[in-house]
């Protein structure tokens, strides 16, 4: 069924990973990225491994989801490993007409990969735990400073909390259009790309038609409920920060540190 | 002054691309008491979801005036007041929820009058446990059932405590169950909290439930007062195009055609029930 299509991949639980604060979760996932950038030496890499390790063991998520998500970059892992394995010069140790392999080659072909891999299990750590609406809250929060400027933090945070809203219930209303066009004969399984293009337009057009309409009665009840953007709203959930989040906050502080003091000393 | 809301000479046309449309509301006279319990009844195109519409300030008179609460609802520094006093619900369930997660819907109105957190959690839960939804605190709407959805749209009317609640057609897309659960709803809106209540509908079984019907026919009212006086007009109803209930209908039909004679005025199968049992005696 289209309607079990889980967005941005989160996996619901109760470990402390899932409890912390989104706010916490995204500046910890930036910081884990900065440090992957600036790690140098085996040590660190160690370091890192071991950390995100734990982190996954916290949470509860099974290695295998995790092993999963990387395979849709392995493509790009594959690409760059390659790339950097044969191009980069050095102490050639074979040598293949244009193509040759340098001792530097390997080992940044392989902490390349190390690298890019960790950096996509960082990042989807953070979706694999919080779930979309927090992931908003999270961020319409942390943009907060951007309002002063005027930026529309919170009418992007709201656009983004209606369209995961109307999701499912756009993808029910696209089955049964679907089932309503196959009802009167239409065929959406043969003929070559162009004719099966042509035949998502009687499914498209009275979805647009309906998402219109609905936008529309949205939007009076929305006024109804005294909406007026963002003047004088307050929330129901106000997002604290707990002792989980501080001693997040510390222990991510004390090991992305030494990472990066580390990688100053090439380790 | 005890109107809540009240019309004065009430016109109101639609605008098209040529101008106005031919007007759906035709100078309404209509005075709504507080705490009353009030259907409108009429025909699909009788102007009463038009009429609704002006209780709330999303339709704007015309000609003539609409006061809520006193408040001239034309006058646009009067409409965050004027919905604050009446709360409107709609017919379709999916269109009015907001929130991907039950209780941060029913909050969204309280959000956006700037109630502080503490309060507004008291009052999501007050309001979800009032419509029997507190289990479902935390599920994501699509995944329940209409009526539910429905009453959850009521739960976030409940929670901004208006004086007034206009409900829309609010059972037209339910099957019976559903049906039944949100009427048992909007009775307690009325019984329990003492709001007034406005139940526009085309159902008589609902009707019927109300102290007062107004009967709408092309744009204007046909009929007011007590279901008891304005159903057993039954062939004023019948050239409105509506039906009677169907208790009602029986004992008409057996007036008509056995010249029974008999009172025709049972509201419920009880009733009914007893006046054909001293008929056939």
């Amino acid at each position: 069924m289209l309607k079990d299509i889980t967005i941005g991949q989160f996996f619901p639980g109760t470990s402390a990973v899932h409890r912390l604060d989104p706010r916490v979760k995204i500046v910890l996932t930036v910081a884990m990225i900065i440090t992957l950038f600036l790690a140098a030496g085996p040590i660190s890499y160690v370091i890192i491994i071991g950390f995100l390790a734990a982190i996954i063991g916290i949470s509860g998520i099974s290695p295998k989801l995790i092993v999963r998500g990387l395979k849709p970059v392995l493509f790009i892992i594959i690409f760059t490993a390659v790339l950097n394995l044969f191009y980069t010069p050095g102490d050639y140790i074979w040598q293949w007409g244009f193509l040759h392999i340098s001792k530097e080659g390997i080992k940044i072909a392989f902490f390349m990969v190390l690298r890019l891999m960790l950096l996509i299990i960082a990042t989807s750590m953070l979706t694999y735990t919080t779930s979309p609406i927090q992931l908003t809250d999270g961020l319409e929060r942390l943009l907060g400073p951007l309002k002063k400027v005027h930026a529309p933090v919170h009418e992007l945070s709201m656009m983004m909390s209606i369209a995961l809203r109307f999701i499912p219930t756009l993808i029910e209303e696209t089955e049964k259009i679907i089932s309503a066009q196959k009802a009167r004969g239409a065929d959406f399984e043969s003929g070559n790309i162009v004719q099966r293009a042509k035949a998502m337009v009687p499914i498209l057009v009275p979805l647009f038609v309906s998402a219109f309409r609905r936008a529309d009665e949205l939007a009076t009840a929305m006024e109804c409920r005294l909406y007026r953007g963002d003047v004088g709203r307050t929330r129901m959930k106000q997002l604290k920060i707990e002792r989980v989040d501080v001693c997040a906050m510390v222990i991510s502080a004390v090991v992305l540190g030494s990472v990066i003091t580390l990688g100053r000393f090439g380790l | 002054m005890s109107e809540i809301i009240k019309t004065e000479a009430l016109t109101y046309a639609y605008p098209t691309e040529n101008g106005l449309s031919a007007p759906v509301l035709k100078g309404v006279d209509l005075q709504i008491r507080r705490g009353e319990f009030v259907a409108v009844l009429g025909h699909n195109g009788s102007g009463k979801s038009t009429l609704a519409g002006h209780f709330n300030a999303i339709r704007l008179p015309t000609g003539g005036v609409c006061y809520v609460d006193m408040m001239d609802t034309r006058d646009e520094s009067n409409t965050y007041e004027v919905r604050k006093t009446v709360s409107m619900v709609f017919q379709n369930p999916d269109n009015q929820l907001v929130a991907t997660v039950v209780e941060e819907d029913v909050a969204f109105a309280l959000e956006n009058m700037g109630v502080p957190p503490a309060e507004i959690r008291k009052r999501v839960d007050d309001a979800l446990k009032s419509v029997g939804m507190y289990e479902y605190r935390t599920q994501a709407p699509h995944r329940l059932s209409g009526g539910q959805k429905q009453r959850i749209a009521i739960a976030g009317v409940i929670a901004m405590m208006p004086r007034c609640v206009v409900l829309d057609e609010p059972t037209a897309m339910l099957d019976p169950q559903g049906r039944r659960e949100v009427m048992e709803v909007v009775r307690e809106l009325n019984h329990k909290y003492g709001i007034t209540v406005i139940l526009i509908t085309h159902h008589m079984d609902e009707a019927v439930q109300a102290q007062r019907v107004v009967v709408m026919h092309r744009g204007n009212v046909l009929l007011d007062g007590a279901p008891r006086e304005i159903f057993t007009q039954v062939d004023t109803l019948r050239d409105a195009r509506l039906t009677v209930p169907q208790t009602i209908e029986i004992l008409h039909e057996l007036n008509v055609k056995d010249g029974a004679n008999l009172k025709i005025d049972a509201l419920s199968v009880t009733e009914c029930a007893d006046i054909l049992e001293q008929y056939l005696q």
